[in-house]
């Protein structure tokens, strides 16, 4: 509360980013303890948490008033311009202060109340087991066991404490496998496929130097390739380019030699370090951002940004996985430096396309949970949650967010939920309001006491189900038990919903998810009439045949009967007006209203946007 | 001319590659005067693959051993590989193919062999003739009439029989006004947007020459258009060139409208690519898409290279810009480029695609396609003669058709809700503008298809 010195500031504008300076929207800038609130003049409500603010800018002086610029973590972006600089400035240094700060405690988690008992509080953290979901997966069995050697963080401080080893792997073999992985990142199992025996599993690089060796975990690789009796050989997939794991080696790092552990294939697959994603990502912004960019500038920011030859390569790895364990039965070993960034976007890709289990919204969940939280992405530090090393900073999740995606597009039926589920994960990963993706480890969460002190996202992303799901969703479809998405260069687009989410104006101003989803229900209300219909003439015709038992039995149907009749006519309305919206879906009435609609749309005054497939060119006439 | 003598060999045994999704065909090869067929055989399954001749864009033979292949690139842009037994039937096949799909003459083509069934010839020519769309109009306004100056395609070569025009001026000055213009097509009505009661119009350029002649009936007649249209109305001259381009027009006796001669038109310069550099776009557009182990930046920088997108743009906001001064600014627009045959079009139909609801149906959008492309003289023969693969040199081919079906495919992404046919629609078109069984697509204007009789016989 010290930092805020002005809460109240009245007459600011607020500008578009891609439209004129003339058309501002005049409100009133607030600022809370948590929130900064603009209310526009038609009392629309802007908010935006201090958490998600990424940097706050203030540009030189114009006749007009101070200009401030926000970038959000979320990619909004707004212009505000105040007419007083004192003011101005005054915001500027609260923001700073409120955007970044140094202690875990102080974080929106820690303060944020919704009117939820300790009970419920306690059940919503319940509510992802992770112990479940092994078993859902098929282990313990006979060959892979739950091992307690990490019971008190000793092994690894990164690591969660239930880990899974091949029940062959005993307690020495994997301490001394720990002493030789770099931060102490042994191989565990990440993801077992119950049909084809193979285990997805992921550590860290190994201590190989030049040429260190290490029996123990020599072993422990034998032991997890010897857990799966359907192929004795197992892949190795350093995900990192191969340049970057030699230079490993100098620092006494590296990757395994193949010479060294019997059964094994190694293999690169080139995915770019932490700090390439960062600064792919800012210079893609940056193109995007501009205003009136044209149609070659933007593909040239697209290649020259590297962003979705990130996303390919991050994808290739996925299948190079999936592809392992389904056509040759093989487990699979999973590391790139340390093993929290890019081992986790490919080993939960690899089971996203392996087991549908994952496309499930609760799935989905439960993906994150296992894969990232348990195993350490240190989300506070990637996502810069305290004010801290900017190049510890990397959207790693947003590129693994941004891969679901592209696979949503090539398989629009495999998944349960939605781009909005997507959308709103990203936004929580960064809004510190729950407690899942503070911290960096659980460690430092059991520290922290977060399941004591905060509440968990996933009860309130679950209590809004309906608008999370994907209305064209098949999970019976066999087709898709395993997804095979194609990683050919011309499947891969800008995602302009998640990238320019806040501009609405680029935005089609028509929604077929709408239309369907709409459909949907209707469909369903028009399902149940029936169903209600069919058991009224079931009754009705039971007590016709009982009637003719006995006669007292007709009189007490008589009243009722009149009854009936005119629930029926009631029904008849309420279906009319439902088919009447099917005719207007179906869109073949040229009468129909939304072609006027469309054409005022596209005559608005502000300069016609039309975004053009691939990416969000801009057109201005 | 007999088919027969350009047909080598009849008949051979091949196996026939079509991509990877599809299984390989095995069977009788089996060439004809229009079709390349593949029969499997009769024990096989009765599935009898078909070609039509017409519709292959380059050939390409390569003999190994006692078999050869031939690799057929279609107009639309399939791909099709024939492994052929035995090099002298490979190399006779691939010679009558390449004499047959490069037959120049239209009578012999296709269509006019083609009889489907349950359909009775000269049914459906004519769907949507010129007087229908007058009669839509004159249910709006009543200052424009159907003249029929153009009966013996004397005004205008590539104009339709009838066209619409104010209905302030006469006969005799629309005459007078087509002898100023490159290849007689004078202004002429394209859309009437009722709900601001302003007009659309397409010409060619005017021939001001070097010294900078007018022409007084056309003036007037541009004059007729605003005081036809609603009182106060200003005009726009949508020129598709840049301002340079039109400037050096006048050398070759083309050029603009000069601002003082004619009051109340602005001119606006908006250019379009046309011609050779947009063939020599697609053609890069589709290498770049054949190429599928091409990593992500080669895939990017392609595609930013060939520039197709960016003509897809520039075709979309001067429709736009064409649509609003119609909507907003309540002005009568007037777009011509050079010939106005090409992007001309592109511009009007788009705008009306835009604009008028009634387009964007199934019918509606078959009627544009007839009266905005094929009525008003798109030279379809010259335009889509060669497509992406052909080796052949262009001159006159150029996809502003295609582009006009790309540029509606991206109206159907952004507005997924307003168009009552789908993609499909639009890649049909695509393939029977560049090779059909029908006639529709056959000819360059309508002067031509009487003189090849192709009503009755297609």
């Amino acid at each position: 509360m010290e930092h805020i010195r002005t809460t109240k500031v009245e007459q600011v504008k607020l500008l578009d980013r891609f439209s004129s300076s003339n058309k501002a929207l005049t409100g009133t800038l607030y600022l809370t303890a948590t929130h900064l609130l603009f209310i526009d003049s038609h009392q629309k409500e802007t908010w935006i948490l201090h958490h998600h603010i990424a940097s706050v800018e203030k540009l030189a002086l114009t006749t007009s008033g101070c200009p401030l610029v926000i970038q959000c973590k979320n990619f909004r972006t707004v212009h505000f311009i105040v007419p007083r600089e004192r003011d101005c400035h005054d915001i500027y240094n609260s923001l700073l202060q409120l955007s970044k700060q140094a202690k875990y405690e102080d974080l929106y988690a820690f303060s944020y109340n919704p009117k939820q008992n300790d009970s419920e509080r306690r059940r919503g953290w319940q509510l992802i087991d992770l112990a479940e979901e092994y078993q859902r997966m098929g282990v313990p069995n006979s060959n892979w066991q739950l091992s307690d050697a990490n019971r008190d963080y000793k092994i690894c401080e990164t690591y969660p404490k239930e880990l899974y080893v091949p029940r062959i792997a005993s307690k020495p073999i994997i301490v001394g496998s720990s002493k030789f992985r770099s931060k102490g990142r042994f191989p565990v199992l990440s993801y077992y496929h119950q049909s084809k025996e193979a285990a997805i599993c992921r550590c860290s690089q190994p201590l190989s130097g030049f040429s260190a060796r290490c029996l123990e975990d020599e072993h422990l690789l034998q032991a997890i390739s010897k857990a799966n009796p359907a192929n004795r050989y197992m892949y190795v997939v350093d995900t990192r380019p191969r340049l970057n794991a030699m230079a490993n080696r100098a620092a006494g790092k590296g990757y395994e030699n193949e010479d060294n552990y019997s059964n094994i294939r190694f293999q690169f697959v080139g995915i770019e370090n932490i700090h390439v994603m960062r600064s792919s990502l800012q210079r893609l912004l940056e193109v995007s951002g501009t205003r009136g960019l044209s149609v070659g500038d933007l593909y040239s920011g697209l290649q020259s940004s590297g962003w979705l030859r990130h996303v390919q390569a991050v994808l290739g790895a996925a299948v190079v996985l999936a592809k392992a364990v389904t056509t040759e039965s093989a487990s699979v070993l999973v590391h790139c430096s340390d093993g929290w960034d890019r081992t986790s976007q490919v080993c939960s890709l690899g089971s996203l396309l392996l087991d549908p289990y994952y496309r499930t919204v609760r799935g989905f969940m439960v993906l994150i949970e296992k894969d990232w939280i348990s195993f350490g992405h240190k989300f506070s530090e990637r996502c810069g949650h305290l004010d801290g090393d900017p190049k510890e900073v990397s959207p790693v999740f947003t590129q693994f967010l941004e891969c679901v995606w592209h696979l949503t597009e090539q398989f629009p039926q495999a998944f349960e939920f939605n781009e909005a589920f997507l959308l709103q994960i990203h936004e929580h990963i960064h809004s510190c309001q729950f407690g899942n993706f503070i911290g960096n480890c659980q460690k430092e969460r059991e520290e922290l006491k977060l399941k004591e002190k905060t509440y968990s996202l996933w009860p309130f992303l679950l209590e809004d189900r309906e608008k999370y799901l994907n209305p064209l969703y098949r999970p019976q479809a066999q087709e898709f038990a395993v997804l095979e998405p194609n990683t050919v260069s011309f499947n891969f687009k800008f995602w302009r919903n998640m990238y320019h989410q806040f501009d609405r104006t680029l935005h089609p101003r028509q929604s077929v998810f709408n239309i369907v989803v709409n459909m949907n229900e209707q469909n369903k209300q028009l399902e149940n009439d029936i169903k209600d219909l069919e058991s009224q003439i079931k009754k009705r015709k039971n007590k016709q045949a009982d009637g003719v038992l006995t006669k007292e039995l007709l009189n007490s149907v008589r009243p009722e009967s009149p009854m009936l009749k005119t629930s029926l006519c009631f029904k008849e309305q309420t279906l009319l007006p439902g088919n009447d919206a099917l005719r207007t879906i179906d869109s073949s009435n040229p009468a129909d209203n939304r072609y006027s609609e469309y054409a005022e749309e596209f005559s608005k005054p502000d300069p016609a946007v039309v975004s053009l497939e691939y990416g969000v060119a801009r057109m201005t006439c | 001319m007999e088919f027969s003598e350009l047909i080598r060999t009849g008949q051979a045994q091949a196996e026939l590659l079509r991509g990877p999704e599809a299984p390989p065909l095995r069977g009788t090869l089996c060439v004809t005067g229009h079709h390349l067929l593949l029969s499997p055989g009769p024990q096989a399954t009765p599935d009898l693959w078909l070609l039509l001749l017409r519709s292959v864009d380059s050939i390409e033979k390569r003999v190994a051993g006692d078999s050869g292949t031939i690799t057929l690139r279609c107009k639309d842009l399939r791909v099709l590989q024939l492994d052929i037994e035995g090099v002298e039937a490979t190399l006779n096949i691939a010679r009558s193919i390449e004499a047959l799909s490069s037959l120049e003459s239209v009578i012999t083509s296709f269509p006019f062999f083609y009889r489907p069934k349950g359909l009775r010839l000269g049914d459906a020519w004519h769907f949507h003739p010129p007087e229908r769309y007058y009669k839509r109009v004159a249910r709006e306004t009543n200052a424009w009439r159907l003249s029929e100056a153009n009966e013996d395609f004397s005004l205008c070569p590539s104009y339709p029989r009838a066209v619409i025009v104010p209905r302030a001026v006469d006969d005799d000055a629309l005459a007078r006004s087509a002898r100023f213009r490159q290849g007689g097509r004078f202004p002429v009505l394209s859309y009437h947007h009722a709900p601001s009661r302003t007009v659309l119009l397409r010409s060619s350029q005017p021939l001001t020459g070097p010294q900078k002649r007018r022409c007084a009936e056309d003036e007037a007649l541009l004059r007729a258009v605003l005081a036809g249209s609603r009182p106060g109305a200003r005009g726009f001259i949508v020129d598709t060139r840049s301002a340079q381009t039109a400037k050096q027009a006048r050398m070759t006796g083309g050029g603009t409208e000069a601002k003082a001669a004619y009051l109340g038109w602005k001119r606006l310069h908006r250019p379009l690519e046309r011609g050779r550099p947009l063939q020599e776009s697609f053609v890069h557009l589709v290498e770049a898409c054949g190429d599928l182990e091409q990593s992500m930046d080669h895939w990017l920088s392609r595609l930013a290279g060939c520039r197709w997108l960016a003509h897809v743009k520039e075709a979309l906001s001067t429709a736009c810009l064409a649509a609003q001064g119609m909507e907003r600014e309540g002005a009568c627009i007037l777009v011509h480029g050079a010939e106005g045959t090409d992007s001309t079009l592109l511009v009007t139909s788009l705008a009306q695609l835009i604009l008028d609801p009634s387009s964007r149906t199934m019918a509606g959008f078959q009627e544009l396609v007839e009266r905005e492309w094929i009525q008003a003289g798109h030279p379809f023969q010259l335009r889509c003669a060669h497509s992406a693969f052909s080796h052949a040199h262009p001159k006159h081919e150029a996809p502003t058709f295609l582009l006009f079906l790309d540029c509606v495919w991206q109206l159907g992404r952004q507005f997924p809700l307003s168009l009552e046919f789908g993609e499909g629609m639009l890649l049909a078109l695509f393939d029977h503008a560049y090779a059909s069984p029908f006639g529709t697509f056959l000819c360059n204007s309508e002067q031509e298809r009487p003189v090849s009789a192709l009503d009755p016989s297609t």
